[in-house]
């Protein structure tokens, strides 16, 4: 299969001028088509289905931050729910006992879940691929029973967890509480799926991939492994805590139970069925997470994690390479479709 | 095909238009003329999925119905998501119970962090939040959350129990009170103070342990250094081995009080060895199936017999069964009680407007009865004792505190 796909290159390189004529308005087109794509559901959607999105979002923005330091820099996370939950509790704790808004706590979310990453790079650095796996699972098995530890249980709520009040909308835009919590995830989202897909194509992001492909030979070209390991952590880290501060206003309520070390796990399918090292397949992964054990539910009540695995195991047979290789499969048969009648669309 | 598909929507389009008008009923979100939703999340998947036969049986329970006539007409369309225990999803599905199913109401939602998680929600959108399938006491308040109303009795309430027992037996008692420091023991506190009052802080030496703690031992030695003649423990069921073991063997012999979630004959009393726990009491309110004094009695075959029909691979041993038939037996009354209007209103004040009713399941006495101000359906218990084989009930039904 691969060799087959190796052949068009040279048809497609003959392409190239023409193409990249078009790409400026191809690319802006698909811009506006995606944020109506984005946009529509506020319009179209009852509120329980646009909060089910919102979730979606959020978990799509989780993934991200775990595609970030697995995907791209080929560190194996298992414990990406503790920073999700980190994150969550930030936002909770500062909101219920400092009356802060929600867009203040976010800063404070960012800078915690950034710091701890950074302090779970270190021990990474030493421990590689399965060690580093085990490692950080047991982070998300410990996180929900350091959450009811009876020192910081007067901040965090013990078992019982704490309650928050979701933001009103502002009262110059016509949208109700679910739609504006839609435009919130949307906008926090957006805004970090821009940074990091930037962030993927500068220097930094090919350093990150260098190292996770061939880390002598990154080392022999000069990258600190050691600084940008810490830091991919820290930034991943950070992205997956920001979508934990959003996931606690949604929800309005945080307890440990909500954090069991199944959120680590569904995040990781979310970013294998999405796409290892694909933006865009966090979205696909965080659409996964959220919906298909909806689905499984409905088609059998009686065992719903059985199908849940089906479903999975489907997934990966048809999708090796994650729902972001389907796409990438399509585009450039799609291009050598195009190549071969001669012209482009 | 394109004008029978266009006639097809016309028609569809004119229904939705008329709709509003040929169904009064609407009013009643979930109710139509021949069918009433009602909605429930349970652990169908995860770690404590063994509580998924509550709905199981209650599933079987609105089969019985329908297949009797449903209730004034009306079949039950009884809709169950998983929500594996926990708490978002809760939320999640309850929303797509409420928002796009449409559900009359809600319905034995199963857990304390799970429904703590739409404590709120319910009670803004004013669902009906009904029988929840946990024993924690914020169910009851009426006043601040005047949609949801749990159904077994709570810890605080069987502390409360425990607590007059004590009293009667022994008016000037020392009592150590043992508790595990979540809201979970600290509900045996609250029921403590609620008989004791003012007398609580010279009467009870209070200790605390976490879940997390490798043994409580420590706690024990020293609540028996104050020389209390009383020990009630609010104690899951590893913790509870240990304190009935280690008390039995430092030779202290308070008339203890365990609680009723902790005492498996299998996962307590054995560890604990049978004959170091001879004489602890705790307390049902249920029938226990494997009681030879049940074999026949009508109630229990009345639940046998539901049990063979309509659960034939059910676990006759599992007590969640006989849980569940109790719950459901009162369910069935408020439908029952509220006629032809089943409005989410009047849903509400029919389930606070249980006049006392007997259940099958439940022990003689042990009644279900709310009011606007009582929403705890089941305040009375009766003691049991350990014998050093199997627990004997003694004494009479004793009924919680009015607090």
């Amino acid at each position: 299969m691969s060799a087959t796909e190796e052949i068009p290159a040279t048809p497609v390189l003959a392409q190239a001028s023409p193409r990249s004529a078009m790409a400026n308005w191809q690319r802006g087109a698909l811009v506006l088509l995606g944020s109506a794509a984005a946009l529509a559901p506020i319009f179209v959607l009852e509120s329980f289905q646009l909060f089910q999105l919102t979730m979606a979002v959020i978990m799509a923005l989780a993934v991200l931050g775990l595609n970030i330091v697995t995907g791209y820099n080929g560190q194996i996370s298992l414990g990406h729910g503790a920073f999700y939950a980190v994150g969550a509790y930030a936002t909770a704790i500062l909101m219920s006992h400092g009356d802060w808004s929600f867009w203040a706590t976010l800063p404070v979310s960012a800078a915690v879940c950034a710091g701890l990453g950074y302090a779970v790079g270190f021990p990474a650095l030493r421990l590689g691929g399965l060690y580093l796996a085990l490692t950080t699972f047991s982070l998300a098995v410990a996180v929900p029973q350091i959450l009811k530890h009876r020192a910081i249980e007067d901040w965090t709520g013990g078992v019982q967890g704490l309650f928050l009040v979701k933001p009103d909308p502002p009262s110059w835009l016509p949208v109700d509480a679910d739609q504006w919590m839609y435009l919130v995830a949307l906008g926090v989202s957006a805004v970090l799926f821009l940074l990091s897909w930037n962030l993927i194509r500068s220097r930094v992001g090919r350093a990150l991939m260098a190292i996770r492909d061939n880390p002598t030979a990154a080392e022999a070209m000069g990258m600190d492994i050691a600084t940008l390991k810490t830091r991919a952590f820290a930034v991943s880290a950070m992205i997956t805590g920001i979508a934990g501060s959003l996931g606690a206003v949604v929800i309005e309520f945080v307890a440990p139970d909500s954090f069991g070390f199944g959120v680590s796990i569904s995040l990781f399918v979310g970013m294998v069925v999405g796409g290892v090292a694909s933006i865009a397949g966090s979205i696909f992964g965080g659409l996964f997470v959220l919906f298909v054990p909806n689905i499984a539910e409905e088609v059998s009540k009686a065992a719903p994690g059985v199908i849940y695995g089906a479903i999975l195991i489907l997934f990966l047979f048809l999708l090796p390479d994650g729902f972001a290789g389907l796409l990438r499969r399509a585009a450039a048969r799609w291009r050598r479709v195009a190549a071969r009648n001669g012209d482009g669309p | 095909m394109n004008t029978t598909a266009r006639r097809s929507l016309l028609a569809g389009a004119a229904g939705v238009l008329a709709a509003p008008r040929l169904a009064p009923a609407q009013e009643s979100p979930g109710v139509t003329a021949g069918e009433i939703r009602i909605g429930s999340t349970n652990a169908l998947s995860g770690p404590v999925s063994s509580y998924s036969v509550i709905s199981r049986c209650l599933s079987a329970m609105f089969k019985r119905l329908n297949d009797e006539g449903g209730v004034n007409g009306r079949k039950v369309n009884f809709i169950v998501y998983d929500d594996g225990y926990q708490p978002p999803r809760t939320l999640e599905q309850t929303r797509r119970l409420v928002e796009q199913d449409r559900v009359a109401f809600l319905f034995n939602q199963l857990g304390t962090p799970t429904n703590s998680a739409i404590h709120r929600y319910v009670n803004q959108r004013k669902v009906p939040h009904l029988f929840l399938a946990t024993g924690a006491d914020k169910w009851s308040n009426p006043r601040e959350y005047p949609w949801t109303m749990g159904w077994q009795p709570s810890y605080r309430i069987e502390a409360q129990i425990y607590a007059k027992h004590l009293l009667e037996q022994k008016p000037n008692a020392r009592i150590a009170l043992l508790y595990q420091n979540d809201d979970f023991g600290k509900d045996y506190i609250a029921g403590v103070r609620d008989v004791l009052g003012a007398r609580f802080d010279s009467m009870v030496r209070a200790v605390s342990h976490e879940a997390t703690d490798p043994t409580i031992d420590s706690q024990i030695v020293s609540l028996a250094a104050t020389g209390a003649d009383v020990l009630i423990c609010g104690l899951t069921p590893r913790f509870a081995a240990q304190a009935i073991r280690r008390a039995h063997d430092i030779g202290w012999k308070p008339m203890l009080f365990m609680s009723n979630v902790s005492i498996s004959g299998s996962v307590v009393m054995q560890p604990a060895g049978p004959e170091k726990g001879v004489g602890v009491i705790t307390s049902d309110y249920r029938k226990d199936q494997s009681d030879p004094a049940w074999a026949n009695d009508p109630g229990m075959e009345e639940w046998r017999g539901f049990m063979r029909r309509f659960v034939p691979d059910g676990e006759l041993g599992d007590n969640n069964y006989t849980y569940a038939y109790g719950a459901g037996t009162t369910m069935i009354q408020v439908l029952r009680q509220c006629g032809n209007d089943l409005s989410r209103e009047n849903v509400m004040r029919q389930a606070a407007g249980i006049a006392p009713l007997e259940i099958a399941t439940l022990l003689p006495g042990v009644k279900v009865s709310t009011s606007p101000a009582n929403f705890s359906p089941i305040r009375h218990m009766q003691l049991q004792r350990w014998d050093g084989k199997s627990w004997v009930r003694f004494g009479n039904v004793i009924e919680g505190a009015q607090v």
